[in-house]
């Protein structure tokens, strides 16, 4: 695939993404205890693309670093080093992310009607001119997300989990993006509301030609939205690929324990993933692969040396000793 | 409804009456006896303040009003006692009544002054220091340490000493109030800077926020219309406390002598003079001013105690 190519079909490209934080103490309590400063590698030279028109999940346990990606992607945090790159929109001007959130109950203004939340990105990036015309947008978004005009007098507070992301959504479509960050949007809220926003989400994308950057740690929802996935492990992408070729044909020890876990695909599970074994502390990962000492069929070699990434053959991309080319 | 999205641009408001959750105050309000007690006698003594030019039988400002054969006459109910001397004259021939509420004037506009400038030091330092960290914050908050472990009154005494010797002398007497507003403001905005310091960053960080600042909105705006709102029922509660403080601090200064002068007297200048006469006999001089101020600054914290307990839903 050649570079030109690789710019028309990718929204984003990221290339060894590195965020460090620091996590010292105040210098007072530095001097006093004596202790050094401590810095946390929450993101640790990743590197994706993110299709155009396409979805990329990126799926891993609590506190790998997904939400890190996700800001730094959106711009909320500065990267230490690395390279991302947004596709230029049918505008000419390159995409600029929007973000989803989690919480649906710490995302929306609570002093705001619902009317002025979803108006604001109007308002800021001056897309309507009139009052009426921002008022008719508001209620057609409303629409778009399944809320009657209505709703719009009303407060954060008199909605549901379900309605309150909604509204988020509303308002992320309210700025007119092409490209959509969602950190983990359903995850706070009920099995049977999940599947309503997820297919709400599918039915944008295609309205709208979105492009999205899906952020989980649930598999079954993952496979559900994704084109391809990203496994994430302490920092690192562990293993990438599209989503059939990796539901089908796991590489990655830990991805296979993954999808060991979930219990049935058609029932999403709530819960996060618990694999055998504690996670390792961000502040000291081991040595060498970072999933070793949990790691099933981990060698000597494991233990010493940072598996490199392979691309396969079926464009999987895989960071493990033990799997070969193909 | 139209209203404020007509505003262009701007980003909007909800309403006042949300803001406040006018409702659960006002339910509350009328099922607490105290509360109701305190509110009427506070509409009462700010109501005759207000309109003291009208109700007092003399303008104690006024030389021409003051006559000395009426002076040290005791109340109206004492021995020697006249119409319409109600609680009787100091050594000056100056109504109590008149010069008690002309004082409570006084004592009030500069607790109101002072509790205002007081808020708009403390907030912006809060906001500021919340909201951007790092060194601001370091610096804003030191100077509060700083100011902390000074007391009140001595910041007071320092502040209207050194702006006193700047001012020109003409204008010492004109510009006495003002330099107590500014001695009470400077002394006691540190709590309202830490309270929405502490609400600043909690807020700061939610996600509403987080989306806001994905839009570009600028942080001037943030800060006012998501953050600020946010911030504004803890510092409700301890603006109503440092009002009863506030004027109790003015009476303090102002008994010590670095007040509010004779010609302009508030409740604090009255006692002063009062008490130089009560062992002389005419009590009346000093009680009453006495009664006055602590009426005042009790029904403003019994005020203050109840909105701190219906406003705060830990209590409840
Ligand atoms: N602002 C921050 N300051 C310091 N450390 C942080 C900060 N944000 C995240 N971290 C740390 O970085 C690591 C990755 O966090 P991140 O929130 O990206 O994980 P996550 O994969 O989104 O987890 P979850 O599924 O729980 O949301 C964690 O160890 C976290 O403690
Ligand atoms: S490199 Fe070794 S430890 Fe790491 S996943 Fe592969 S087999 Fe397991
Ligand atoms: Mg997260």
């Amino acid at each position: 695939m050649t570079a030109m190519l690789a710019q028309k079909t990718h929204a984003l490209r990221v290339e060894g993404l590195v965020k460090t934080f620091d996590v010292s103490a105040p210098w007072l309590n530095r001097l006093v205890e004596r202790k050094p400063r401590q810095h946390l590698q929450a993101v640790n030279d990743i590197s994706f693309e993110v299709p155009l028109g396409g979805c990329l999940s990126l799926v891993g346990e609590s506190g790998c670093g997904k939400s890190t990606v996700a800001r730094l992607v959106t711009g909320l945090y500065s990267a230490n080093s690395g390279k991302m790159q947004f596709a230029s929109g049918p505008d000419g001007k390159t995409l600029s992310a929007q973000m989803i959130f989690q919480d649906p109950y710490a995302s929306l203004n609570p002093r705001w009607r619902v009317k002025n939340i979803i108006a604001e990105p109007i308002r800021e990036l001056k897309l309507r001119k009139s009052a009426a015309e921002i008022d008719e947008r508001v209620v057609e978004l409303l629409k778009t997300v399944g809320l009657s005009a209505s709703d719009g007098q009303k407060f954060p507070h008199e909605f549901s989990g379900g309605q309150r992301q909604r509204i988020s959504i509303a308002r992320a479509l309210a700025s007119e993006p092409r490209f959509l960050v969602c950190d983990e949007p359903t995850s706070a809220l009920d099995v049977s509301v999940q599947a309503q926003v997820l297919n709400l989400m599918r039915r944008l994308q295609d309205e709208f030609g979105l492009t999205y950057l899906f952020i989980s740690h649930d598999m079954s929802v993952v496979r559900h939205m994704s084109d391809r996935i990203a496994v994430m492990y302490l920092g690192r992408i562990v293993e990438e690929g599209d989503t059939e070729e990796l539901f089908a044909r796991p590489r990655h020890p830990y991805t296979q324990l993954l999808l060991q876990t979930i219990p049935n695909i058609e029932k999403p599970q709530r819960d996060r993933i618990t694999a055998g074994g504690e996670v390792p502390s961000p502040f000291k990962p081991p040595s060498g692969c970072p999933f070793h000492p949990r790691c099933p069929s981990a060698t000597a070699r494991c233990s010493a040396e940072l598996p490199k990434v392979r691309t396969l053959a079926s464009g999987t991309r895989v960071a493990c000793h033990l799997v070969q080319e193909d | 409804m139209t209203t404020d999205v007509s505003k262009q641009g701007a980003t909007p408001r909800p309403s006042m009456r949300q803001r406040i959750r006018n409702s659960d105050v006002w339910w509350s309000f009328t099922h607490s006896k105290s509360a109701i007690v305190a509110a009427v006698i506070l509409a009462v003594l700010v109501l005759a303040a207000v309109f003291a030019p009208l109700i007092a039988p003399q303008n104690p400002y006024d030389a021409a009003q003051l006559d000395m054969w009426k002076a040290e006459l005791p109340p109206m109910w004492e021995q020697g006692g006249e119409w319409p001397y109600l609680l009787g004259t100091d050594t000056q021939g100056r109504d109590m009544l008149s010069a008690i509420l002309y004082g409570t004037r006084i004592s009030i506009v500069i607790g109101l002054a002072s509790v205002a400038l007081s808020l708009v030091i403390g907030m912006t330092a809060g906001l500021c220091a919340g909201f951007f960290g790092g060194y601001i914050d370091n610096i804003l908050m030191r100077l509060g340490d700083i100011t902390l472990s000074i007391p009140t009154i001595l910041i007071a005494i320092l502040v209207s000493t050194v702006v006193r010797q700047l001012l020109p002398a003409d204008l010492r007497e004109i510009g006495a109030a003002a330099v107590l507003v500014l001695a009470i403001a400077l002394s006691s905005w540190v709590q309202y800077a830490r309270t929405v310091r502490a609400q600043t960053i909690v807020e700061r960080s939610k996600e509403y926020v987080q989306a806001a600042r994905l839009l570009k909105v600028p942080s001037r705006r943030i800060l006012a219309y998501h953050i600020l709102p946010n911030t504004l029922t803890p510092v409700l509660v301890a603006a109503t406390l440092n009002f009863g403080m506030a004027i109790l601090t003015e009476a303090t200064l102002s008994f010590l002598g670095i007040g509010m002068p004779p010609g302009q007297p508030s409740l604090g200048t009255l006692i002063r003079i009062g008490n130089q006469f009560l062992f002389s006999g005419s009590w009346w001089i000093v009680l009453f001013p006495v009664i006055q101020l602590c009426l005042l600054v009790v029904v403003v914290n019994i005020l203050g105690d109840w909105l701190r307990d219906v406003l705060n839903p830990k209590l409840r």
